[in-house]
């Protein structure tokens, strides 16, 4: 196995990120390399070509669509306001004129003297792209977004729903086996990012949801009540788009599972501080996971020098480990020991296990696959 | 009419192959395989895997190629890497191979998004087109698929696929319409999922009157390219120039901008395959040589293939969202908490599932551990299974919207055109693959789940990818025909056994039909089946025995009402399984009686360890 790898999610102090912010089609950037960006900075702005209305004059008019150039007003690239005459016929008789107006505003993009149609497209909506971390610009990828770097704590989830945002951290239990229940969710913790223990109850959600909580990190939610706040049942692991009043971090998995301790200290450790959020999820192409990320600030002591995100050079006996399936799961320990040769388990399957020790001292043979290394240690 | 799978262009290879290494890269895990000439045959000799590195923080896929050859030099001695690169030739008898071979699926695939003029019609057609090259079509547009204009131009422009492959009309027909889709398209401005500088490939293969209007339309701003229509005529499909055209398209466009594919089309010594399309060469394969019809089914942790050859033609689908481990949770989303309880042959509260099921989900690598979490794994893979099927047979049909000639029989009947082409009566052998069949830790398991997910009627013949390997040999048969075929015949296809399962239903104990088997050695076994029951009768897998079955007379085995049968079965690592439960298969609604049929069933075939 020296070469494998195995998974994990990076809980770190101290480390260097750098997030790549890219518009969704070219635009322009807005800052220079070796520049300082705050989250909420935009660092990058985007037209968003406007919708496109097809309109078949051909047809409206009762022509054959090669005629239609003769009856147009307007011609393809010429600005329109709704209602504004786009064609008309020129009958004899006034009364069996026909008038075909714009149903927008915007331009006319083309026409086509092949289908009798023309396009019509409202205005651009501008897009802005924010810096979403406090940092530096390392880089500037023209018209497309800029690289930002930041020195800064970072907490990876497992799962989450809800897009980026940011707030201060805010600790609202006492240990990280404690759910979060409604009492524990108070009025002056609006717009914050409010960290709980091992659980969030369905009602405990609604309250987030009535305080306006800018996001939730917590251990586990049961998935029946994921389904009850999203209104629907979940498919596949991919989002970020969700729409339900706040972002939501899982850090460990569905059910009622505690924080692991690090996760939990060093959040409480950052109480009081800003911290920039994302929910997005992937697991499929492109993995993406939730995270918390707390940038250094300006001032604050420690050096944190040339970090990165730690290589991944796969599990060594002591390695801090994550039971992550059942029968054991969420529990933690550390390797004891890694057999190299296949072991049989309860299953009949033939497969690579790891003995791992528990703080009780207690062992247990689990699938090598069936933990995650907590990273960042 | 659906057509062979197009051969892929075949590599001009001047050494001998005696030592192939192949990988396939899945969603999940990138499986190596090592082929070697022993003797005057080839023989898969050892297997490795790690986990895909498509994505972050690696996101090149060499990574995991080179993890899971790491592991077959641990395992075999044998050393095949210097550093990054791959040692070609062989140097000696313990250093490099002669080639490396790859299949790949990883990044979620080829994504297509396909066009037509009439959704039945040409839409299908180009559906088919994408799905035999191996694609995942993850929209279908048509002139008329009730949306409105500026709304197929929204979702070509969010959807963001891989290609787009545009048909619509019969040649020498109307323009309008396939033109009005290429303006659409033109309006949407559609992008690619990976590469944000490079143009969407765009493949046109509609009414040839066409191409010129398409061409200034969309030349421009896709990377279009011209080929013959699929649907020529109305009667006939023309899929294979198409389908080509995607292949090709696929190694020089899309590969090129999927982390890490650049490396790796480097490091292979013939064309990368998307993985199902090598799956689609192999069962083709399978089909054609034994003249028969099959059900092939490949469930992977993203996706479940389906393919299908009924009298020659083949058919191919994809379950885009029908897997075992990213999306798990999609199959409970699809099928319904009640469907997959149906199959756990024991008590569990729906919360304790949902939260597993999510757990498998976000943590896709990870196996059960203990053996109720098997059991419901294998109920899950049942469900996606048979939704697969069900996709399948919705789009392997006959051409929809033709005339058809009648006699006046047929008035009677009156059967619509496009009926399915899977016909389970007609259905001769079912070939499994995938993770879930392929490493069940008993074979009877992957068995069950294709008989309890298809129910095969009649007499069915079933077998399993020994390791998962039908990838790796589809790709390998491009190349070295022998070579594939004598790993797949040695090594990979595990004749499971034959399934013998009645038509009609009946109360739990009655007599469903009588039976008289004679082994190879003479001795004869006569007995009865009776309603509910499932039996297994050891037989191995190079015998063949004869049976006579005479149904009861409400029962029907193919022949007929209560009309008796003689076949020659063949054996297998299971055995004959003679299916009594009735088809179309019926489980007790009430939950302890459900859980004591499962029970009772599950111990007749022995199908898990007694706890």
């Amino acid at each position: 196995m020296a070469h494998s790898y195995t998974p994990g999610l990076t809980v770190t102090e101290h480390t260097t990120i750098r997030r790549r912010r890219m518009l969704s089609l070219p635009g322009t950037v807005l800052v220079t390399t070796g520049g300082e960006v705050r989250a909420n900075q935009a660092v990058a702005r985007a037209e968003l070509p406007g919708k496109v209305y097809p309109l078949n004059l051909a047809n409206q008019l009762g022509v054959a669509p090669d005629e239609i150039h003769e009856y147009l007003i307007k011609k393809a690239g010429d600005p329109v306001q709704k209602d504004e005459i786009l064609a008309e016929n020129k009958p004899f008789i006034k009364w069996m004129k026909t008038e075909v107006r714009s149903p927008i505003t915007g331009i006319v993009e083309s026409v086509s003297t092949v289908t009798g149609q023309v396009l019509l497209r409202e205005p651009p909506r501008v897009l802005e792209l924010l810096g979403y971390v406090d940092g530096r610009i390392t880089e500037v990828i023209p018209q497309q977004g800029v690289v930002v770097e930041t020195d800064c704590s970072l907490v990876q989830g497992i799962f989450g729903i809800g897009g980026e945002t940011t707030g201060e951290i805010v600790m609202a239990v006492t240990s990280p086996d404690e759910a979060l229940t409604p009492r524990h969710l108070t009025p002056d913790m609006k717009a914050k990012v409010v960290v709980g223990g091992s659980f969030i109850s369905s009602d405990a959600l609604a309250r987030a949801k009535e305080v306006g909580v800018a996001c939730v990190v917590i251990g586990g939610i049961h998935d029946k009540d994921l389904r009850a706040l999203l209104g629907y049942d979940l498919g596949v692991a991919i989002t970020g788009t969700e729409q339900v009043g706040f972002t939501l971090i899982l850090t460990e998995g569905f059910g009622s599972i505690p924080m692991a301790g690090k996760t939990f200290a060093l959040l409480s450790a950052h109480a009081g501080q800003q911290a920039s959020i994302s929910g997005a999820t992937q697991i499929r192409a492109g993995v993406i996971r939730p995270e918390i990320i707390i940038a250094k600030q300006a001032g604050a002591s420690g050096d944190y020098g040339i970090a990165t995100v730690p290589e991944r050079e796969g599990i060594r006996i002591g390695d801090q480990v994550r039971i992550i399936r059942d029968p054991l799961f969420g529990k933690i320990g550390e390797v004891a020991s890694l057999p190299a040769d296949l072991q049989k388990i309860p299953t009949e399957s033939d497969v690579r296990v790891m003995e791992v020790r528990f703080a009780d001292g207690s062992k247990a043979v689990i699938p090598r696959t069936n933990i995650e290394l907590i990273e960042g240690a | 009419m659906s057509v062979p799978n197009p051969a892929p262009i075949k590599p001009v290879i001047s050494h001998p192959l005696n030592v192939i290494v192949a990988t396939d890269c899945g969603s999940t895990t990138t499986k190596a395989i090592l082929i070697e000439k022993v003797g005057d045959e080839y023989r898969q000799t050892y297997r490795g895997e790690a986990p895909t590195t498509v994505e972050a923080p690696f996101e090149d896929v060499t990574r995991g190629v080179l993890n899971a050859i790491a592991e077959i030099e641990e395992l075999s001695g044998r050393k095949i890497l210097d550093g990054d690169k791959i040692i070609t030739p062989c140097r000696d008898a313990k250093t490099g191979v002669d080639i490396y071979i790859s299949t790949s699926s990883a990044g979620g695939g080829l994504q297509m998004m396909v066009t037509g003029v009439v959704q039945n019609m040409t839409g299908e057609s180009a559906q088919r087109a994408a799905l035999g090259a191996g694609a995942i079509v993850i929209d279908v547009l048509a002139s008329n698929d009730g949306r409105l204009p500026h709304e197929k131009i929204e979702r070509i422009r969010t959807m963001r696929p891989d290609m787009i492959l545009m048909s619509g009309g019969t040649d020498g027909g109307a323009v309008t319409h396939v033109v009005e889709m290429a303006e659409y398209i033109s309006a949407a401005e559609p992008r690619p999922r990976f590469g944000a500088t490079y143009k969407l490939p765009l493949i046109y293969a509609g009414n040839k009157d066409a191409q010129p209007q398409v061409k200034k339309i969309l030349g421009e701003k896709a990377a279009l390219v011209l080929t013959d229509n699929i649907r020529p005529v109305l009667e006939r499909e023309n899929l294979a120039p198409a389908r080509n055209k995607i292949h090709d398209l696929f190694l020089e466009h899309v590969m090129q901008q999927a982390p890490g594919y650049k490396k790796l089309i480097e490091m292979a010594g013939a064309p990368i395959m998307p993985t199902p399309a090598a799956v689609g060469v192999i069962m083709e394969t399978i089909a054609k040589r034994e003249h028969l019809n099959l059900i092939g089914v490949d469930i992977g942790g993203a996706t479940t293939d389906v393919f299908s050859v009924f009298e020659g033609l083949f058919n191919r689908t994809v379950s885009a969202n029908l897997g075992m481990s990213y999306s798990i949770s999609n199959v409970l989303a699809e099928a319904g908490l009640a469907n997959i309880m149906r199959w756990v042959p024991f008590t569990i509260d729906e919360q304790t599932l949902r939260n597993r099921i999510k757990n498998k989900m976000v943590r896709p690598t990870t196996i059960p551990q203990t053996l109720d979490e098997l059991q419901i794994e294998h109920a899950i893979a049942r469900e996606a299974l048979r939704l697969a099927l069900i996709h399948h047979k919705s789009l392997a049909t006959a051409l929809k919207g033709i005339q058809q000639e009648r006699t006046i029989s047929d008035v009677f009947e009156q059967q619509q055109s496009g009926k399915t082409l899977i016909d389970m009566l007609k259905l001769d052998l079912i070939v499994g693959s995938g993770g879930i069949l392929s490493h069940a830790p008993r074979r009877v398991q992957s068995m069950l789940m294709m008989v309890d997910a298809y129910e095969p009627l009649g007499v069915t013949r079933l077998s399993v990818d020994s390791i998962f390997m039908m990838p790796h040999l589809g790709v390998l048969s491009t190349i070295d025909e022998k070579a594939a075929t004598d790993v797949f015949v040695r090594d990979c296809m595990v004749y499971l056994g034959t399934c013998i399962a009645p038509i009609g239903q009946g109360k739990n104990g009655e007599r469903c039909a009588d039976y008289v088997i004679t082994f190879p050695d003479g001795q004869v076994d006569k007995g009865q089946l009776a309603f509910g029951e499932l039996r297994l009768i050891p037989l191995a897998s190079d015998q063949k025995a004869s049976i006579v079955i005479q149904p009861a007379k409400q029962v029907n085995l193919g022949a007929g009402v209560g009309v008796s049968i003689t076949r020659d079965v063949q054996g297998g690592v299971v055995g004959l399984m003679l299916d009594g439960r009735g088809r179309p298969l019926q489980l007790p609604t009430d939950h302890t009686a459900r859980v004591a049929a499962l029970t009772k069933w599950y111990q007749a075939v022995d199908l898990y360890p007694r706890m």
